[in-house]
């Protein structure tokens, strides 16, 4: 009786446990290759970076200090932050906290066609041109977003496309009454 | 005789000028080969988080060079492998570190191998003794039947 039980057991803890992934996986709750970041509960990186729109103004995160923002990391390069915008778009108006945009390793010119034709979400947008502010937030792959609270603390990172209900399910019991 | 001792040259040849094709950079980053073989040492054991299974040393990915940059700079400002490998730990975890540090996070990581070898030596033990125990039975007639 065990020997033909046990195996067939087996399969089925791991079939459930396999199929149980695919499911978390195809509706976005869990992604294989995510890396926990270790910057969640400490300070968030500072940066003083010229802004996409003006390149002779910077903009300084730490004017940012004492309230909630957002910070989305992303390129005109990169397809994923493409199909994220216009879930982006609706995040932001409704969040009613700063979204700060930092255009990874970008062209200028490009990233400002792309907001003037796929409308704007960020309260302001910097330009990454190094890509050093990025390794300063662990970032490792477009679009990221991350949510600071107003101690200045990360809160939460997601890698990945933004949608509605990642956010709602991440990002907006962060926030009161927002989201 | 001759023929194959020659194709035997060719071939190592052939692996000899390929090894350095591993590598990405085309150039040395350091004149000095002491800081050369650290920075060599170092990005051949950081991960590159965009291609998960490469090392930066060996990956093209945008991210994997912006890495060996940062390492290359710490090196050529003073820091220390430590302080190179905590920067980017800082950042990225101890997932950037192809050989990662034994903490309470990965004890079950580094234990593994050793509790699959336990298992299976008392699989195998288990097995051994309960088949010992069985009556030996060796008549071949049966087995033709």
């Amino acid at each position: 009786m065990w020997r033909y039980f046990t195996p067939a057991a087996a399969f089925l803890v791991l079939g459930a446990l396999f199929a149980y992934a695919l499911v978390r996986i195809q509706n976005g709750t869990m992604d294989p290759r995510e890396i926990k970041s270790p910057l969640i509960g400490k300070p968030a990186p500072t940066f003083v970076l010229p802004t996409v729109a003006d390149k002779t103004v910077n903009f300084d995160s730490s004017t940012l200090r004492g309230k909630p923002y957002v910070v989305n990391v992303w390129g005109t390069w990169c397809p994923s932050c493409r199909d994220e915008h216009p879930a982006l778009l609706v995040i932001a108006r409704r969040a009613g906290i700063p979204f700060i945009g930092i255009d990874w390793k970008d062209d200028r010119a490009l990233a400002q066609q792309y907001l003037g034709q796929l409308g704007n979400p960020y309260t302001e947008t910097v330009a990454d041109d190094e890509g050093r502010i990025a390794i300063d937030w662990g970032v490792y792959g477009a679009p990221e977003t991350f949510l600071v609270g107003a101690d200045g603390n990360v809160l939460v990172k997601y890698a990945g496309a933004l949608t509605e209900a990642v956010w709602a399910e991440k990002f907006a019991p962060f926030i009161s009454g927002g989201g | 005789m001759r023929r194959l001792s020659t194709l035997v040259a060719l071939v190592g040849l052939v692996f000899a000028l390929s090894l350095p094709a591993g590598a990405i950079d085309t150039q040395a980053a350091f004149p000095d080969p002491a800081l050369q073989s650290r920075y060599e040492h170092l990005t051949n054991e950081l991960r590159c988080l965009v291609c998960q299974n490469q090392t930066i040393a060996d990956s093209n990915a945008s991210l994997a060079g912006d890495l060996r940059r940062e390492v290359r700079e710490m090196i050529a400002r003073g820091d220390s492998d430590e302080q190179i490998k905590s920067f980017l730990t800082a950042r990225y975890g101890d997932f950037v570190l192809y050989d990662p540090p034994l903490s309470a996070r990965t004890l079950l990581l580094w234990a593994a191998p050793g509790l699959l070898v336990l298992l299976t030596v008392g699989v195998v033990v288990r097995t051994v003794m309960r088949r010992s125990q069985q009556p030996i039975d060796d008549d071949e007639s049966e087995e033709s039947a």
